[in-house]
């Protein structure tokens, strides 16, 4: 399999990183001679095994559903860029207009 | 006079105690050497004011007879590690300006335990690469040069590059790394260093930055065996904040670091591991290094790793899949950086073309292909099947031995800006570390000797999951056996 100029841009598109039309053409050589390497996988006879989900076999860890911390609002809102902290209207991240 | 920065971790402890010198001298020592060494690009963020401080405490702990089991001991951190209130950029333009509100488990134990932190240590992008150049920041020199041709700057192996250089250039006694495929070992072995992978689980994942979470696992890296096995101790442990952190007691690694012999350990030479074409000196110095076990008193069996050849094409699906999961988190609206567009959709495109590198960028896009609609079952699924069958022949290899050794890697460091490495050339760079990190195995890159360029190699010990005291007992006495005291000329003057 390989993919072509359609693919990358799906798939640029998909993890919301833009990809200006002119670096799409050494975008797609490199991502095919990545995806010529793991190709060699298919050789493998993998009928009737388990995929690995997890390294450590043991049960996830249950907890007390209690709060641990105090409120770190603030200190949650102070790397934005851009943020109410002040509290003026609420305390939230600014982003563009979503809803119309 | 030995130069305070020339001692093992073990040995300024013991001076420490015995008060022939302070901590204010050691960091203040130290610091001197960060700023002598600026060249190498070793460090993002020097912290070397809150140093001066932390050292005035150390000492009055050890007046006080209350200091840690790592008091006074400066330390550099991967800047893949959270610090409160420290800039935490994992080499990333994406993450300008973040200061976490929090620490990293890992190095609040190391806080905890009196060690003093001198500042954050260059890397990889989010720890993504094998020779330190996708740095945001810069590539980092390796202090080591190649005898016949001392000015061309190398590359000190990656993704803990910064940590490598700053521990071999003398600027920090020892430094955190984070391993996903060799990101600790390969860099010790091109710097001539200890570099240790715990078995994964041992050490918190909590506050540090994610690249591939079924595969990240922190470690240190230092001059010593002894010196790795003492920070071990203090980085591991349970911690309810990592739902796969191991819930098991950090093995006392006192007896292993103090091994002198190997009698009745077995110790598997994997042939699979013989690939055509590796350079003979690194097959001489794996062959030396076998002579070195069974000198020592171990028993030496040859075993089959089957599926070793498929372990680099596994672990470039599965890391680069978790990588595009994990990074998605980068936004541009809670931390960093930030490229307004009319819409949230444009904003978050614009920024993560704007924050991310070249190389990382390439992960995520891969990580994304092999985990979409079509795709899944022939790339992922099929990724993590064989993983499974990786997995399978260590587990039947360690009903036979209780340790492996191999080379860290096939080659000794290479020329900063060799363009001969496109992106698959600089990823089988990993090609002996990566099975180990797939299989969740502890392993360890101890210095074996010098290549005839006069740079350094290193040999590679894997054991059973758990067993890390094994593979310290193992590296100490190879350690032994290669008595590695050579020093770049740069430094041993």
């Amino acid at each position: 399999m390989s993919l072509n100029q359609d693919d990358v841009k799906k798939v640029a598109r998909l993890a919301r990183i833009k990809l200006p039309a002119e670096a799409i053409p050494a975008m797609i050589t490199e991502l095919n001679g990545i995806i010529k390497f793991v190709e060699q996988l298919q050789e493998v006879d993998t009928k009737g095994v388990e995929p690995m989900v997890r390294v450590v076999t043991m049960p996830l860890p249950m907890r007390d559903d209690r709060v641990d911390y105090p409120n770190l609002q603030r200190e949650v809102l102070s790397n934005a860029q851009e943020a109410d902290i002040a509290g003026n209207r609420g305390r939230y991240f600014v982003v563009p207009k979503v809803v119309e | 006079m030995t130069k305070l920065t020339e001692l093992t971790i073990t040995a300024a402890l013991l001076g420490l105690k015995t008060k022939q010198f302070s901590a204010a001298e050691l960091v203040a020592d130290h610091s001197a050497a960060i700023i002598a060494s600026r060249s190498l690009n070793a460090f993002i963020t020097e912290t070397l004011d809150s140093a001066a401080e932390r050292a005035k405490i150390s000492d009055q702990k050890y007046a006080a007879g209350t200091a840690g089991v790592l008091e006074g001991i400066p330390l550099g951190y991967k800047d893949l590690f959270c610090t409160k209130g420290v800039l935490t950029t994992a080499a990333s333009h994406i993450l300008d300006g973040f200061k976490p509100p929090y620490d990293s488990t890992v190095t609040a134990r190391l806080d905890a335990a009196g060690s003093v932190m001198m500042g954050k240590l260059n890397l990889d992008e989010f720890a993504m690469g094998s020779s330190n150049e996708t740095s945001f920041y810069n590539a980092v020199t390796n202090p080591w040069r190649r005898r016949s041709d001392p000015n061309t700057p190398l590359v000190p192996g990656g993704s803990s590059g910064g940590s490598a250089s700053a521990v071999t250039a003398e600027m920090v006694m020892g430094a955190t790394g984070t391993d996903t495929g060799g990101s600790i070992r390969q860099p010790a072995a091109f710097c001539g260093l200890v570099g240790f992978k715990p078995s994964y689980g041992r050490c918190s994942r909590w506050g540090v930055v994610a690249f591939a979470s079924s595969l990240d696992q922190a470690g240190p890296m230092t001059r010593s065996v002894a010196d790795a096995a003492l920070m071990f101790e203090v980085m591991a442990g349970f911690d309810p904040l990592d739902s796969t952190s191991a819930n098991l007691p950090v093995p006392d690694t006192r007896a292993a670091v103090a091994s002198t012999d190997l009698k009745g350990v077995k110790i598997g030479v994997p042939k699979e591991y013989r690939i055509d074409g590796t350079n003979p000196e690194i097959i001489a110095m794996w062959e030396e290094g076998v002579r070195w076990a069974k000198a020592a008193g171990a028993k030496i069996l040859e075993v089959t790793l089957p599926h070793t050849k498929y372990a680099l094409p596994t672990y470039y699906v599965i890391a680069p899949a978790e990588a595009s999961a994990n990074l998605a988190r980068y936004d541009g609206v809670r931390y960093g950086l930030r490229v307004p567009a009319a819409s949230l959709d444009e904003q978050y495109e614009a920024t993560r073309a704007a924050g991310f590198g070249a190389e990382v960028k390439r992960r995520i896009l891969i990580g994304t292909y092999v985990l979409s609609a079509g795709y899944y079952d022939a790339y992922y699924r099929k990724a993590q099947q064989v993983r499974n069958l990786i997995t399978r022949d260590f587990t039947e290899a360690f009903t036979k031995v209780d340790l492996l050794l191999t080379p860290t890697a096939p080659s000794s460091a290479f020329a900063i800006g060799d363009k001969t490495m496109d992106a698959v050339t600089m990823y089988l760079n990993d090609v002996f570390t990566v099975p180990a990190s797939l299989a969740g195995l502890p392993a360890i890159s101890i210095p074996a000797k010098l290549d005839s360029a006069g740079l350094p190699l290193g040999l590679q010990l894997i054991g059973r999951a758990f067993d890390d005291a094994m593979v310290i007992r193992g590296a100490a006495v190879l350690e032994k056996s290669a008595g590695f005291t050579h020093r770049p000329h740069s430094i041993a003057g």
